[in-house]
């Protein structure tokens, strides 16, 4: 057993110690502590049923706990070991702790955060170096976390929407530490795709699957943005495509539609095309319409207009970008890019580089910068050819 | 060892011999700019001297305190600075000399017409938290 498969057990093993009586914080702790205690031992002394013992080490745990607390308070031990109960490993105490970890009174940080340490049973540490924060930082936004949700009562778990949305950050928060946060999101998806009869989580795990076969070609060799018209479909990762676009069909085949599936089927069209040029931009609008029927937002519209641009002309999608905030992200980007697709490579290199000033990121502002760059020198060739 | 932070500036800092704006270089000249950069942290990396290193956005915000009751004052986000900060480097060196020393090779990364920029940096050493135990 490697350590992701021991980390899929860690959701069941909260679950029950908390059906036994303990308060999800103390439970969360004891399986952590036994999962250190696990990926120490376990290597050399492998045990036969390692749910079994899990539960064992963490009840113990967490009774260990709960005594240094009592005997502090020189209270009444009142955990009885006696009144532990069968086994019974139940995957609706594995839901529960999705829902739990995205509870609405969680900040969305907190809220993936928690996930990932209750969920995902990574370590405080990991979290923390995907993070790039400080270890006693992330403690610090787990314990928080961890009182914020001390005292929801068990019958009432946040939606499901909640619980994709916090799975769906996981996965954009794509740094790499010592856990890549992409593959972690899509194992954290599948599980719950395995516990929920849901169309929109398996629309959620086919679009993370999608965007991620793509994504050894989305840097070059020197760390280079390659935007997705440029880059080298032979290497996408064929299997994920197939996997990605089997679990969205079988989805939307049920027939309840969600902005997950819809998003999917956006992902799918690209990656079914082959070539840019070749890419249905046409059907790609029309998800969009069928995504802004469900779920209305700029950043929806801003793609949109996109895509427009390419189904239809240049023209049509910066008309459509007028009508929406300038101040939106990656806006004056997008209108770059139509700008340069309508001809205009002097005006098109003077909104890159505002693009650029407004990028959030290293690698989309070097990509902006040399996207102004290449068109002052081409707009240039282009007025020396036109004097000559 | 000691620790100095290398500032670069968007603006504020005297300009420098071969001043042009990045976006007015050719992609060739990026290029080269960017493998300057990246070969030069791993460089120091290599030597153990690399400590850090981070871009910053030229979207600035001046923010202070607006008083009792009151919500803090923001000026932006276009702030009439004098001074913007483009990116720092942090560096952990032998001594003030080999700061000095890395700051110019820094500063002569190649920019328009592959020429060294020739940019001012900013130097600073760390004060140290620590009490020094040494006698």
């Amino acid at each position: 057993m490697n350590e992701t498969q021991l980390r899929d057990l860690v959701p069941a093993v909260i679950g029950v110690l908390v059906r036994r009586g303990a308060a999800f914080a103390s439970a969360e702790d004891a399986v952590q502590e036994a999962l250190l205690k696990a990926l120490e031992s376990w290597p050399g002394d492998p045990p036969r049923d390692p749910m079994g013992w899990l539960v064992t080490v963490a009840w113990r745990k967490f009774l260990d706990a709960r005594r240094a607390e009592s005997s502090r308070t020189a209270r009444e031990f009142a955990v009885d070991s006696a009144a532990v109960t069968g086994p019974a490993y139940g995957m609706d105490d594995s839901l529960w702790l999705y829902f739990l970890c995205a509870h609405p009174s969680l900040s969305p940080g907190s809220a993936v955060a928690l996930t990932l340490r209750a969920v995902g049973g990574l370590t405080t540490r990991q979290i923390a170096r995907a993070h790039l924060v400080p270890e006693a930082t992330m403690a610090q936004r787990i314990s928080r976390a961890k009182r914020t949700v001390a005292d929801v009562p068990l019958d009432r778990p946040g939606s499901l929407e909640t619980v994709l949305r916090v799975l769906y950050l996981v996965f954009n928060e794509g740094y790499g530490g010592d856990v890549e946060l992409a593959v972690e999101a899509i194992r954290l998806t599948r599980q719950l795709a395995s516990l929920s009869d849901d169309p929109e989580v398996a629309g959620l795990l086919a679009l993370m699957l999608l965007h991620h076969s793509r994504r050894a070609s989305r840097t070059d060799a020197s760390g280079r943005l390659v935007p997705l018209a440029e880059q080298d479909r032979a290497r996408w990762d064929t299997a994920l495509i197939a996997e990605g676009v089997g679990v969205l069909q079988a989805a939307l085949a049920r027939d309840r539609l969600g902005q997950y599936q819809a998003q999917a089927a956006i992902a799918a069209l690209h990656a079914d095309a082959a070539s840019a040029a070749e890419t249905d931009w046409v059907q790609i609008v029309e998800w969009y319409d069928e995504l802004l029927a469900i779920a209305d937002s700029p950043v929806v519209r801003l793609n949109r207009a996109v895509a427009l641009g390419e189904a239809e002309g240049p023209l049509v999608g910066l008309a459509e970008l007028d009508r929406l905030d300038a101040r939106l992200p990656r806006h004056t980007a997008a209108r770059a890019h139509l700008v340069e697709a309508a001809g205009d490579l002097a005006s098109a290199a003077r909104w890159y580089a505002e693009a650029a000033d407004l990028a959030t990121s290293v690698p989309e502002r070097d990509h902006l910068i040399r996207q102004a760059a290449r068109l002052r020198q081409e707009s240039a060739g282009r007025a020396n050819r036109q004097q000559e | 060892m000691a620790k100095y932070l290398m500032l670069k500036h968007y603006r504020g800092a005297p300009a420098a011999p071969n001043d042009v704006p990045m976006d007015q270089w050719t992609p060739d000249e990026l290029a080269a700019h960017l493998k300057y950069m990246d070969d030069f942290a791993e460089r120091l990396e290599q030597t153990g001297e690399f400590v850090s290193g981070q871009a910053l956005s030229p979207q600035g915000t001046w923010v202070r305190a607006g008083g009792e009751g009151e919500p803090p004052v923001v000026d932006g986000p276009f702030a009439e600075t004098k001074d913007l900060i483009a990116g720092w480097m942090i560096i952990d060196v032998e001594s003030y000399d080999r700061a000095v020393e890395l700051a110019g090779e820094l500063s002569d990364a190649p920019g328009a017409g592959g020429k060294p920029i020739r940019e001012w940096l900013e130097l600073r050493p760390f004060l140290d938290d620590s009490a020094d135990l040494t006698e």
